[in-house]
């Protein structure tokens, strides 16, 4: 009995020193890929005209919102599975703003590390794609966005997951993300990330009274391949960007995943420690009975 | 085996089991609907709350609440307690069947179950990073494992029965499985230990979406905590319960005794749970988080109180206590899975859930079905203790 249960203790000591040994080994904090592209969008320049969400809209064949007009007048209010980006408008007394939300395309995102069979996946330029053939609707991604984007078609009963892809399929011939191409201002621009990180932090030095004194995406949740600016006296947390820290969103919960279960050393242990105990107990209860 | 357990016998057709069996098609039905109409139709699931209580409560806690023989197998061949054996049986029947309804929740739950399959098959599409995915795998595999264990029950009964070629068949099978049984069970308190953890894991992706209090890297190890007093406490549940119900002499003092490995356990799972917010410097929400502080307070009482009732001496001999304590264990476990799951997760502004009448229907339905197999399996096959009845006309 005694060394049965001593071996038990050992076990747990081992699995204990599996989850210790997480600190030493520090994530890496992932980097865009090479060819990585973005969008930068500038808050300074947009004036609310939602071009981008009727151009969206037309590229994507997105059915009008149901819900927000009665189908009448689409005009959605928020993401969802009739709208892969969103315009809205900041107002306070003395300071307003217009934001564009979808997706972030982080570049260790959340939903990506969800996702059971990888139907979230940063495809080609780093934007993030869904393979229906591999979803199952399970709307983990959903629950981990910190951008709030996966949407789901609640009202179908073969219901797909709805987000934006940077227009993936028109990238691949060539062309420009709908957005991009229509916005009378060039609010939003797409391009090159490290292009684009160049540019705002250009902005940000030959105009720095007109911006607030952030990239926001550079270094935020581990950063995003879209990036924003905002005006001098609007916050990005008026605009409704989570505050989210510079560590990769999916980092505690990976540390904590590789910790108990690197090398499959602490299960295969405890298994194997198990099975040794029961198959001693066994031998004595046979001695016993003989 | 077979000395310590003996079917009970008895009506299956009663009333109470009508009425069971009557919820349990209308949850047949309405996931007919769901299957036809989609998720928008029978549910309040939105983009904001994309899990209901599908999840928080048919699959995290029904599988909890189905911990029974994960804890009690830990006891009897892990620790060589053999005194508790006879509660082995009810406990891995419980499991088997929260289990397995867990799985049929999911099948209803995902929106895209035709692809289901190829989660278990797909192994080359595996994202191994997906906290998620080791939980359907364990899950699946438990299941199996769960219903290995449960087959001496129904090949015992062949063995004894009457048809020569079912009694070799059975007696052959059986001692097969008995030369490779410990490697299931070792399997049966391997796969909890993961998932179990695991599924508290899930909730770290969600970062700031969990409200502090909830939210800590010490998730899995506080779920894995919390479902041993959980699992423990189903088994004095439905040890007392089935006692009563059958007019069975009460098995008080193994119960005490297993009552008061619950309450380490849960003392355990406070003082961690309190360090954590502590050392995350979040003590301070506790009483400043609104209705969120009444649910955390709430939680605290219902882990707290039945460990302290459980060391009183004049409590823990009393059957009528130790329903309670076990009740409020149950309660207070199933509380902290809603909390992490449902109630302290909150998406942003102006989103909200509350089920939809259907939606909660499914899930009563799915609850019936369990108590019905429950019921079968303990009257045709030997899963209870063998006693003689304290009321006479029970046997059948």
């Amino acid at each position: 009995m005694e060394p049965n249960r001593r071996t038990l203790f050992k076990m747990i000591g081992a699995a204990g020193a599996a989850v210790a040994a997480r600190s030493a080994s520090a994530h890496e904090t992932p980097a865009p890929p090479p060819d990585a592209a973005g969008l930068l969008y500038d808050a300074t320049r947009c004036i609310g005209c939602k071009a981008c969400m009727v151009a969206c809209k037309e590229v994507n064949n997105l059915a009008s919102d149901p819900v927000s007009r009665g189908g009448l007048y689409d005009d959605p209010v928020t993401l969802s599975a009739y709208a892969k980006t969103v315009v809205k408008a900041y107002w306070k007394e003395g300071a307003n703003a217009y934001v564009k939300s979808q997706c972030m395309h982080c570049i260790d995102p959340a939903c990506v590390n969800a996702c059971m069979m990888g139907a979230l996946q940063k495809r080609a330029h780093g934007a993030v794609t869904w393979d229906g053939s591999r979803c199952i609707g399970c709307r983990y991604c959903a629950v981990v966005c910190p951008f709030d984007v996966p949407k789901f078609e609640w009202a179908s009963a073969f219901p797909k997951v709805v987000k934006c892809e940077m227009c993936a399929p028109l990238v691949a011939k060539g062309e420009l993300p709908a957005c991009a191409r229509v916005c009378p201002r060039q609010a939003t621009v797409y391009g090159k990330y490290t292009d684009l990180l160049k540019d705002a932090h250009n902005r940000l030095k030959t105009e720095p009274d007109r911006y607030f004194p952030k990239v926001y995406g550079e270094h935020d949740g581990g950063g995003t391949q879209v990036l924003y600016l905002s005006k001098a006296d609007v916050s990005f947390q008026d605009l409704g960007l989570p505050a989210l820290g510079d560590d990769p969103v999916p980092q505690t919960q990976q540390q904590v995943q590789e910790g108990i279960y690197r090398g499959f050393i602490a299960p295969i242990s405890l298994y194997a420690g198990m099975s040794v105990v029961l198959w001693r107990r066994r031998t004595q209860k046979k001695e016993e009975n003989a | 085996m077979s000395a310590h357990a003996a079917p009970i016998g008895g009506e299956l057709w009663t009333r109470p089991y009508k009425f069971l069996a009557a919820l349990a098609s209308l949850g047949f039905l309405l996931m007919a609907w769901r299957y036809l109409q989609g998720l928008g139709a029978t549910t309040n699931l939105n983009d904001g709350h994309p899990w209901g209580i599908w999840i928080a409560f048919d699959v995290v806690t029904g599988t909890a609440l189905g911990c029974g023989g994960y804890a009690v197998a830990i006891l009897v061949y892990l620790l060589n307690k053999g005194k508790y054996h006879p509660l082995v049986r009810s406990g891995i029947l419980t499991s088997a069947l929260g289990y397995s309804l867990a799985g049929l929740a999911i099948a209803i739950d995902v929106g895209r179950y035709w692809n289901i399959y190829r989660v278990q098959f797909f192994f080359w599409q595996w994202n191994l990073n997906s906290a998620l995915l080791e939980v359907a795998l364990c899950v699946t595999v438990y299941v199996g494992v769960l219903w290995i264990e449960m087959c001496p029950v129904v090949l015992e009964r062949w063995r004894d029965g009457a048809n020569p070629s079912l009694k070799r068949f059975a007696s052959r099978t059986l001692s097969v499985l008995d030369k490779f049984m410990i490697y299931i069970v070792a399997l049966a308190v391997l796969l909890p230990t993961m998932h179990q953890s695991t599924l508290g894991t899930i909730m770290i992706l969600a970062g700031h979406k969990v409200h502090p209090l909830w939210q800590t890297p010490f998730l899995p190890l506080l779920f894995l905590l919390s479902v041993c007093g959980m699992g423990y406490a189903v088994v004095v549940f439905e040890s007392t319960l089935s006692s009563w119900l059958l007019g069975r002499k009460f098995e008080t003092t193994m119960l005490s005794a297993l009552a008061r490995i619950m309450a380490y356990i849960t003392f355990a799972f406070l003082l961690l749970r309190i360090a954590d917010l502590a050392f995350r410097g979040v003590l301070g929400l506790v009483f400043t988080s609104g209705y969120l502080s009444f649910f955390f307070l709430l939680e605290m009482a219902l882990f707290l109180a039945p460990s302290i009732m459980a060391f009183q001496a004049r409590v823990a001999a009393n059957a009528g206590h130790l329903f309670q304590i076990a009740m409020m264990l149950l309660l207070g476990g199933a509380l902290y899975r809603f909390d992490t799951y449902l109630v302290a997760f909150n998406p942003g502004p102006g989103r909200a859930y509350f089920p939809a009448v259907p939606e909660l229907f499914i899930t009563i339905g799915l609850v019936a079905v369990e108590i019905m197999a429950y019921i079968y399996f303990i009257r045709r096959f030997a899963i209870l203790p063998a006693e003689a009845p304290a009321k006479a006309g029970k046997r059948g």
